[in-house]
C-alpha cells in the first residue's frame, strides 16, 4: 500500500519551477531513497511534504488522505523529519530536545506547568522516560544532560534523529542523515535505520548525496533532476538507467575515479 | 538577540537550590533571610529601604515576564512598562474610585494587561525583528500617551492616588506589611515561572525561539506559543504594575514611560537572557543602582548603559553566568600552572 502518494505535484518560485508535475509514491515499510544532483528539488520535495511551502499544483496524499494542513499539524498526522542542515534547540539539553520532539504527545498547558499538579508531573516523567529510551536505542544517552550546541557534528544529526523518532511516526523523512558523518558512523546508522524499519515498523524517505550508502540501503529510489522525476526502481534498476547515469551517477564515477 | 541566551538545565532548575547548593534547606535558608531583612532594616529606621525592597521585587516581577517573552520566546517587547501601566491605573481606579477589594483589582487588572499582551501578540505574529521592536515601543507610547491625556480617568500629568491595599479587612498601610504582600507575591510568581519554564509549554517557547521551521515540525503552534508568551509575560507585567501602584500609592504617566521600558530591556541582557536566576540579578542590579549613585545627576543612567556595554562585550549570557565563568577562568588558570610545574 502506498503510504505516501505525489500526484503532480509543482512548486515554483518566482519564475524558477522548482519541482515540475512530479509524482512518486512511498509504499508502506519500504526504504524509500530521493536522489539527484544539487539544485534538483529534493528538499523543495520534503519541504512540501511538511506543508511548509504549498505546491501550486497537484495533490500530496498520506495514507490515502489529501495531506494539507499546517505545518505544525504534520507530525500528528505521522510524519516526523530531519533537516539538512541540523536545525536543533541549541540552547536546551539534549533531553529536552527529545522531549520536545514529544510535545504532541504530552497536553500539559501554561497554567499546568505553573502549578506542577501531579498530572503534569506524571506526564513530565513518562516524557522523560521516552526520551531517554529514544536516546538509548541510538546509543546517545550519555549527551542527555548536555547542551545540543557544540557536541560533535554527528552526535547532532543523530539528536535530531531521535527527536524524529520518539513520537515513532509512521514516515519519517530524513534530509541528507549522513552528510558529515565518517565511514564507519555511516554504516552504523545505515543499520540503525534498517532497525528502525524493523523494530518500529516505520516508513523511511531519505535525500542523501552518498550513493554507495543510499544504494545499499533503500528499496526503491526516485531520481530527480532540475525539478522533474527522470527515473524510479530498485537499486540496479536506477544504477543501469542511461538517464541517470547521463545526469548524476557518469559524474560521479568520474569524481570518484579523479579521488 | 539569539546569541544571548542561556538557559542551562542547571539554570531552570530552583533559583534558591542553585544559590545555596541543594534543597529544601537551602529554600528555607533564603526565605528566612527575606523574612528577617526588612524587620531588621526597620528596626534600624531604614523604612525608606524597606520600600527599596518591595520595589526591587515588584522589577523582579516584571522582568521575569519579559524574559519569558524576549529570553525564552526570543519576541521583543520595547513597551512593556505600557502593561504596566495598564493595570496599576486599572488598579488605582478600582479600588480608589469603585471601592472594589484590592486582591479582586490585582487579579482583573493583571488579566486586564494579559488580554491587551493577547492583543498585541496577535498583529506581533507577523512582525520579526526590529518591526516587532517598533509595534511593542509604539504600543508603549501610545499607553503613556493616553494615561498622559486622558485626564478624567487618569488624572492627566498630576496623576492619581492609589488607596492603601487591604485583603480581609487587613490594611497593608506600611512599608513593612506592605513588604511582605510582595515578598508573597514574587516568590508565587517566580516559582510558577520556573515551574512553567521546565515543563512542556516553557520547552516549547524555547523551541520557537531556537528554531521555528523545527519547532512546527515537533507539532509546536508558533502562533499558539507565540501569542500565549505575550500574554503571560503581560499578566506578570500587570502584577508588578499593580503592586506598584499601591506601593507608591500613587500612578502617574511618569511611573510607567519609555524609560522603564527600557530599563526593564537592560536588566534581562545584563542579568541573563533566558535565565530565571538573571531575571531576579538583573532586575535587583537595575533598580538599586540609581538609588546607590542618586547624588550624582544622571550617573545612574551612564553607569547602566556602561553595564550593558560591558555585559554584552564580556559576559553575553549575563551576571547570572559570573561565577561560572570565574570557576572556568580558575580552572583555565590551575592547568596552566599544572602544565608549567610538569615541564619543570
Amino acid at each position: 500500500m502506498a503510504m505516501l502518494e505525489l500526484q503532480g505535484v509543482t512548486v515554483r518560485f518566482g519564475g524558477l519551477v522548482a519541482v515540475n508535475s512530479l509524482s512518486f509514491d512511498v509504499q508502506e515499510g519500504t526504504i524509500h531513497g530521493l536522489i539527484g544532483p544539487n539544485g534538483a528539488g529534493k528538499s523543495t520535495v520534503f519541504n512540501v511534504v511538511s506543508r511548509f511551502i504549498r505546491q501550486d499544483a497537484g495533490e500530496i496524499r498520506f495514507r490515502g488522505q489529501a495531506l494539507d494542513c499546517e505545518p505544525h499539524e504534520v507530525v500528528m498526522r505521522g510524519i516526523g523529519r530531519t533537516f539538512q542542515n541540523v536545525e536543533l534547540f541549541r540552547g536546551q539539553t539534549v533531553l529536552d530536545n527529545v522531549m520536545i520532539g514529544l510535545h504532541t504527545a504530552g497536553k500539559t498547558d501554561v497554567l499546568g506547568g505553573a502549578l506542577q499538579t501531579r498530572r503534569v508531573r506524571e506526564e513530565e516523567a513518562a516524557t522523560a522516560k521516552r526520551a531517554h529510551e529514544t536516546l538509548r536505542f541510538l546509543g546517545i544517552a550519555e549527551y542527555a544532560g548536555r547542551r545540543a550546541y557544540g557536541l560533535p557534528y554527528g552526535v547532532q544529526k543523530l539528536i535530531e534523529l531521535a527527536r524524529a523518532l520518539a513520537l515513532r511516526p509512521s514516515l519519517i523523512l530524513l534530509d541528507e542523515p549522513v552528510a558529515g558523518m565518517n565511514p564507519t558512523e555511516r554504516m552504523e546508522l545505515a543499520g540503525v535505520i534498517r532497525q528502525i524499519r524493523s523494530e518500529f515498523g516505520m516508513t523511511v524517505l531519505l535525500v542523501e548525496h552518498d550513493m554507495s550508502f543510499v544504494m545499499n540501503l533503500c528499496d526503491r529510489i526516485t531520481v530527480m533532476n532540475f525539478g522533474s522525476k527522470i527515473s524510479e526502481g530498485t537499486p540496479p534498476e536506477v544504477q543501469q538507467d542511461p538517464q541517470v547515469i547521463h545526469a548524476y551517477l557518469g559524474e560521479e564515477e568520474q569524481d570518484a575515479a579523479a579521488r | 538577540m539569539e546569541r544571548g541566551i542561556n538557559n542551562e538545565r542547571n539554570g531552570n532548575q530552583g533559583l534558591l537550590r542553585r544559590i545555596a547548593g541543594t534543597g529544601l534547606s537551602a529554600r528555607l535558608l533564603l526565605g528566612a533571610a527575606l523574612i528577617v531583612l526588612p524587620i531588621v532594616t526597620a528596626a534600624l529606621g531604614r523604612s525608606y529601604v524597606v520600600y527599596l525592597y518591595s520595589l526591587v521585587m515588584v522589577y523582579v516581577i516584571v522582568t521575569l515576564g519579559l524574559n519569558i517573552l524576549t529570553g525564552y520566546t526570543g519576541q521583543i517587547s520595547i513597551g512593556h512598562a505600557g502593561f504596566m501601566a495598564v493595570a496599576a491605573y486599572t488598579s488605582a481606579i478600582l479600588t480608589g474610585r469603585f471601592g472594589v477589594p484590592f486582591s479582586l483589582a490585582l487579579i482583573v487588572a493583571s488579566l486586564l494587561a494579559a488580554a491587551l499582551g493577547l492583543g498585541l501578540g496577535v498583529p506581533a505574529l507577523r512582525l520579526q525583528g526590529h518591526y516587532l521592536a517598533i509595534a511593542t515601543l509604539g504600543f508603549g507610547v501610545a499607553v503613556g500617551q493616553l494615561s498622559a491625556s486622558w485626564d478624567k480617568l487618569t488624572g492627566g500629568y498630576q496623576g492619581m492616588k492609589a488607596p492603601v491595599a487591604a485583603i480581609l479587612g487587613f490594611r497593608f498601610d506600611t512599608d513593612l506589611k506592605y513588604y511582605y504582600l510582595v515578598l508573597v507575591l514574587t516568590w508565587l510568581s517566580v516559582e510558577a515561572a520556573q515551574n512553567m519554564l521546565c515543563s512542556r509549554p516553557g520547552r516549547a517557547l524555547m523551541a520557537v525561539r531556537d528554531s521555528e521551521v523545527a519547532a512546527q515540525a515537533m507539532g509546536i503552534n508558533l502562533a499558539k506559543y507565540k501569542v500565549t508568551a505575550f500574554a503571560v509575560s503581560a499578566f506578570y507585567a500587570g502584577i508588578a504594575g499593580v503592586l506598584h501602584a499601591h506601593l507608591t500609592r500613587y500612578v502617574s504617566p511618569y511611573d510607567f514611560n519609555m524609560g522603564v521600558s527600557m530599563t526593564l530591556l537592560s536588566a534581562i541582557v545584563v542579568g541573563g537572557l533566558g535565565s530565571v536566576p538573571g531575571s531576579i540579578l538583573g532586575a535587583v542590579f537595575m533598580t538599586i543602582l540609581p538609588h546607590v549613585f542618586s547624588r550624582v545627576k544622571n550617573l545612574p543612567l551612564i553607569l547602566a548603559g556602561l553595564s550593558l556595554i560591558l555585559v554584552v562585550l564580556f559576559l553575553p549570557y549575563g551576571l547570572v553566568s559570573l561565577p561560572l565563568k570565574i570557576k572556568s577562568a580558575a580552572l583555565r588558570a590551575r592547568a596552566r600552572r599544572a602544565t608549567k610545574s610538569g615541564n619543570a
